[in-house]
C-alpha cells in the first residue's frame, strides 16, 4: 500500500504543473475569461496533444489508459493555473460515450481534442438528482425527438457535440446530439467564473440519430451516475489545487507584506487562518486521492468515496478561499489581484455536481438510512 | 498511488483478522460503566496483543514488537476499526514514551521497558506540565540536583494523566538552572514507587479524576535512568511531544466509529415530533457531518502513516492529525447532544456515556499541546512564517 504519488504520477504532475506555468499564466486565463468562449486553440492543442483528454480511458477508445488518479492530477494541476475552456465538458461527454458508446466515431475525436463536447444534464429547477431530468425523449421508430429546456450547462458554448440526458416514457436516455442539429438553441447565460462558461439549451423537436442514442433506462442511470462521480472527482481535485495555490500564495504575502514595522505573517491570527489552510489542503489532499483510486480499484466504495470528498471539498476550499482574501487585506479583494480568479472557480466548483449539504444528504442515506 | 494490499501485506491482514476472530472478547464492554471492571478488561485485552504480538506493530522484533512497518500499522489500525475491537491500553506508553526509548534510549532501556509498555504490565506517565510551564514547558522549574550517582528532585508537576495507576513515568526536570531554558533540561525514566513521590487526584471537569499532581521532596533517582544526556533533555522532550501529536490520533478512529454508531443508533431509536429524529433533515446533515469529518480523519491517518513509512520520524505535520482529531471530537460530541435533545443532559442516560464524552471532549484541544500551540507549530515549522511569540 502506498498513500502517494508513484514516482510515474508525480512526473506528470510536473509535466503538467511546468505547461500550465508555461502556456497558462493568469495573464492569459483573465484574456481568455474576457472572451466569449474561454477557447483557445493553443492551449487546447497543448492539452489535447498530452492525451489529457482521455488520461483516465481506453487506449481503443482513443484515450490513454492510465486511471482516474491521473485524472485527478491533471485536474488538481488545472485547478493550481485556474486552466480555462471546455475541459471538463469534453472529458465529462468522453467518460459517458466510453461508457456507452466505445465505438462511437465522436469519442475518438473528443479525446484527441478534434472535437469538444458538454453534458446537458441540469434543467431549469438545478436539480441533481437522476429524477429531476425531465426533458422529453419521445420515442419514434427506433431513437427520439427530443424537446424542453437545460440549463447551467458547463462547456456548451464551445461544444460540438452534446450528450443530453432526457426521459422517455419507459425512463432515462441518453443521446448524442450535434451542437448544430436542427432545433437544438444554444444561449450563453453569465455567471460568476467566466473562465468557464455556462449556456441555457432549448431543444425543439430534435431528431436523433438512431446511432447516437447510447443508453437507456438502468444503463442510462448507471452510466449517468457513474459519470457524475468522476465529474464531481475531478471537481474536488480542481479545488485541491486551487486551495494549494491560494495556500502558497498567501503564505507568501504574509512573509513579505509588513505592517507595525513587522511581516504580518509574524501575527498569531494572521499565523491562525494560514494553519487552518493547511489543515484543510491537506486534508482534501487525503479525500480527493483515496476517492479517486476507489473509483478504478474499489467502484463497490466509489459512491461513498466520491461523496464524502466532494461533501469535504466543497466546504473546505470556499473556507480556504475566504481565508486566502482576509490574508490579503484589502490587496485581496481587487480585481487585479489573481485571488479572484480561484475565489471565483471554488464557488463554482462547489456547486457542480451538488454542494456539500446535497452530498452529505445522499451519503446519509447510503450508509445510514441502508444499515 | 495504490492503496490495494501487495501479497506481504494481505497475509499480515489475513493473519491478523484470523487472530481477531479467535481472540476478540466475548463479551464486548462498551463503556466505562464500572471503572475498575473496564480496566480489568483493557488490560486483559492488551496482554492478549502482546501474546498474540500484535501489540506493537512497528516496533522492533526484539523488544516485543512485530517488526513490521507504518504501512502494517496503518492495516492494523484499520482492522481494529472493522472488528469493533477495545482500545488499547497505555496511549502514554506506546504513542509517546516507547517511540522516544526506541529513538534515544540505550539498549539496556529498550530492553527493560519496551516489552512491558506493549503487554500493558507498566503504565506510564509523562511529567511534563507544571503550575508555571504548561504551553512554554521549556520553562520549567523542578529542581535536579547530582548528589553522587543520584539526582536528588524537588519541584511540582500537573495535569499528569494516569499518574495514580502509573507505574513509570518519563519526567523532565531542571539540571542546569544557569543555563538558557532549552539547554539545562534533562529527561528521566522514574519508577513510581520511588519513595519521595506524593501523587495527588485532581478532579476533572467531568467529575472523574484521570489527572492528578506529583509532588516530589527529595526524590532520589540513580543517574542511570537518564534518557538521553543531561543537560540535553529538551531534545528528548521535543522526540516525546512530535510522537505525541503524531500517533495519540491513530488508534482513535475506533472509539470515534463506536460513538459515531451509537449516536446513529440514538438517532433511529429516539422519537420527536413523531417522528424518529433520525428522519429530521437537520439531524441527517449534522450526523452526515460527522461522518465524513472522521472518515477524512481516517484517510489523513492511513496517509500520515504511509508518508512516516517514507520519512521514519514523525515531523510537524503531526500537529495537523492533533488539531484534525481533538477539534474533531469536539464537533461530534456536540452533534451528539443535539441528537439526544432533553436526555443529553441526563447523567446516567446511556450510561452516561454522552455527558462524560461532551465534557472530555474539552480537554482534547488542551492536552497534547493545545490547539493554538499546534496552529502555532503549523505556521512556523510548515509553512516557515516567523516567530510570533
Ligand atoms: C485532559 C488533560 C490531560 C493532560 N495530561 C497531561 C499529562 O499527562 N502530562 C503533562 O505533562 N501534561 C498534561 N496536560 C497538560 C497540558 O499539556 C497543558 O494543559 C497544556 O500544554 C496547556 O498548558 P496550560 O494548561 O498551562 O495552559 P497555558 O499554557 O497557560 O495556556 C492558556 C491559554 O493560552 C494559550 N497560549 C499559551 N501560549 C500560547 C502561545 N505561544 N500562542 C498562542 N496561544 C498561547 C493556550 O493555547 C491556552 O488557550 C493535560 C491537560 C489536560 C487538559
Amino acid at each position: 500500500m502506498e498513500f502517494d504519488h508513484s514516482k510515474p504520477q508525480r512526473l506528470l504532475q510536473q509535466s503538467a504543473r511546468d505547461l500550465f506555468a508555461r502556456q497558462c499564466p493568469p495573464k492569459r486565463v483573465r484574456e481568455l475569461m474576457a472572451t466569449d468562449t474561454a477557447f483557445n486553440p493553443e492551449l487546447w492543442s497543448a492539452v489535447a496533444d498530452q492525451g489529457w483528454l482521455g488520461i483516465h480511458l481506453p487506449e481503443q477508445t482513443g484515450g490513454i489508459g492510465l486511471g482516474t488518479v491521473e485524472l485527478a492530477v491533471i485536474s488538481e494541476e488545472m485547478g493550481r493555473a485556474c486552466f480555462p475552456g471546455p475541459f471538463l465538458g469534453t472529458v465529462w461527454a468522453a467518460t459517458l460515450l466510453a461508457a456507452t458508446n466505445p465505438h462511437a466515431a465522436t469519442l475518438q475525436k473528443l479525446t484527441t481534442g478534434e472535437l469538444k463536447g458538454a453534458v446537458a444534464l441540469l434543467e431549469p429547477e438545478g436539480g441533481w438528482d437522476l429524477a429531476d431530468i425531465q426533458l422529453q425523449a419521445t420515442p419514434v421508430e427506433g431513437t427520439y425527438t427530443l424537446s424542453g429546456k437545460k440549463s447551467f450547462v458547463l462547456d456548451a458554448i464551445t461544444a460540438d457535440v452534446l450528450v443530453v440526458a432526457a426521459r422517455s416514457p419507459k425512463g432515462l436516455v441518453l443521446v448524442a446530439v450535434p451542437a448544430s442539429a436542427t432545433g437544438v438553441k444554444i444561449e450563453p447565460t453569465a455567471a460568476l467564473d467566466a473562465t468557464r462558461k455556462l449556456a441555457d439549451i432549448s431543444f425543439d423537436n430534435v431528431q436523433i440519430d438512431p446511432d447516437d442514442v447510447l443508453a437507456d433506462r438502468k444503463q442510462a442511470e448507471e452510466a449517468l451516475s457513474k459519470s457524475l462521480d468522476v465529474v464531481a472527482l475531478c471537481a474536488c481535485a480542481e479545488m485541491l489545487g486551487g486551495m494549494q495555490w491560494i495556500l502558497e500564495t498567501s503564505a507568501e504575502y504574509a512573509k513579505t507584506r509588513q505592517q507595525f514595522g513587522k511581516t504580518i505573517g509574524t501575527f498569531q491570527a494572521v499565523q491562525s487562518m494560514l494553519a487552518d489552510m493547511v489543515l484543510w489542503t491537506e486534508s482534501v489532499r487525503s479525500a480527493v486521492y483515496y476517492a479517486a483510486w476507489a473509483i478504478d480499484a474499489d467502484p463497490a466504495d466509489a459512491r461513498r468515496a466520491v461523496g464524502i470528498a466532494k461533501a469535504y471539498t466543497s466546504d473546505a476550499s470556499r473556507e480556504v478561499a475566504n481565508r486566502g482574501v482576509q490574508v490579503h487585506g484589502g490587496i485581496g479583494f481587487t480585481w487585479e489581484h489573481d485571488l479572484q480568479l480561484f475565489y471565483k472557480r471554488s464557488k463554482a466548483l462547489e456547486i457542480l455536481t451538488g454542494d456539500s449539504a446535497y452530498h452529505r444528504a445522499a451519503l446519509v442515506e447510503l450508509v445510514f438510512d441502508q444499515a | 498511488m495504490d492503496l490495494g494490499l501487495t501479497d506481504s501485506e494481505l497475509k499480515f491482514r489475513d493473519e491478523l483478522r484470523a487472530w481477531l476472530k479467535a481472540n476478540l472478547p466475548k463479551k464486548m464492554v462498551k463503556s466505562a460503566d464500572n471503572a475498575k471492571e473496564y480496566y480489568q478488561y483493557l488490560s486483559d485485552w492488551q496482554m492478549a496483543l502482546y501474546k498474540g504480538g500484535w501489540a506493537g506493530v512497528s516496533w522492533p522484533k526484539e523488544y516485543g514488537g512485530r517488526g513490521s512497518s507504518f504501512i502494517e500499522q496503518a492495516i492494523f489500525q484499520e482492522e481494529m476499526a472493522l472488528a469493533d475491537a477495545p482500545e488499547r491500553m497505555g496511549t502514554i506508553g506506546q504513542g509517546l514514551v516507547g517511540p522516544t526509548i526506541i529513538a534515544v534510549g540505550t539498549e539496556e532501556q529498550k530492553k527493560k521497558y519496551l516489552p512491558r509498555i506493549l503487554s500493558g504490565e507498566d503504565i506510564w506517565c509523562q511529567g511534563f506540565s507544571e503550575p508555571n510551564a504548561g504551553s512554554d514547558v521549556a520553562s520549567l522549574e523542578t529542581k535536579a540536583v547530582l548528589d553522587g550517582d543520584h539526582f536528588v528532585i524537588n519541584g511540582q508537576k500537573i495535569w499528569t494523566s494516569y499518574a495514580h495507576i502509573a507505574q513509570q513515568c518519563l519526567l523532565i526536570v531542571r539540571t542546569d538552572p544557569a543555563a538558557a531554558k532549552h539547554k539545562g533540561i534533562t529527561a528521566l525514566l522514574v519508577d513510581m514507587k520511588t519513595p519521595g513521590i506524593e501523587v495527588s487526584p485532581l478532579k476533572m471537569m467531568s467529575g472523574d479524576s484521570m489527572f492528578n499532581e506529583m509532588f516530589f521532596t527529595n526524590l532520589r533517582v540513580p543517574v542511570s535512568a537518564v534518557i538521553g544526556k543531561v543537560n540535553e533533555g529538551w531534545n528528548v522532550a521535543i522526540t516525546a511531544l512530535a510522537n505525541e501529536r503524531a500517533n495519540l490520533g491513530t488508534g482513535l478512529y475506533v472509539i470515534f466509529k463506536r460513538n459515531l454508531d451509537a449516536m446513529v443508533d440514538q438517532a433511529k431509536r429516539l422519537k420527536r415530533g413523531g417522528r424518529p429524529v433520525i428522519e429530521d433533515p437537520v439531524i441527517r446533515q449534522r450526523l452526515a457531518q460527522a461522518y465524513v469529518d472522521l472518515e477524512v480523519f481516517r484517510l489523513n491517518t492511513t496517509r500520515s502513516l504511509s508518508m512516516l513509512n517514507k520519512t521514519g520520524a514523525p515531523g510537524p505535520e503531526g500537529s495537523i492529525q492533533k488539531l484534525y482529531w481533538s477539534e474533531l471530537n469536539q464537533r461530534m460530541a456536540q452533534i451528539a447532544m443535539e441528537v439526544l435533545g432533553p436526555y443529553a443532559q441526563l447523567t446516567d442516560y446511556d450510561g452516561g456515556r454522552w455527558v462524560y464524552n461532551y465534557l472530555r471532549s474539552r480537554g482534547n484541544t488542551i492536552e497534547a499541546g493545545t490547539s493554538e500551540v499546534q496552529r502555532n507549530i503549523i505556521a512556523q515549522r510548515v509553512l516557515g512564517l516567523p516567530r510570533s511569540y
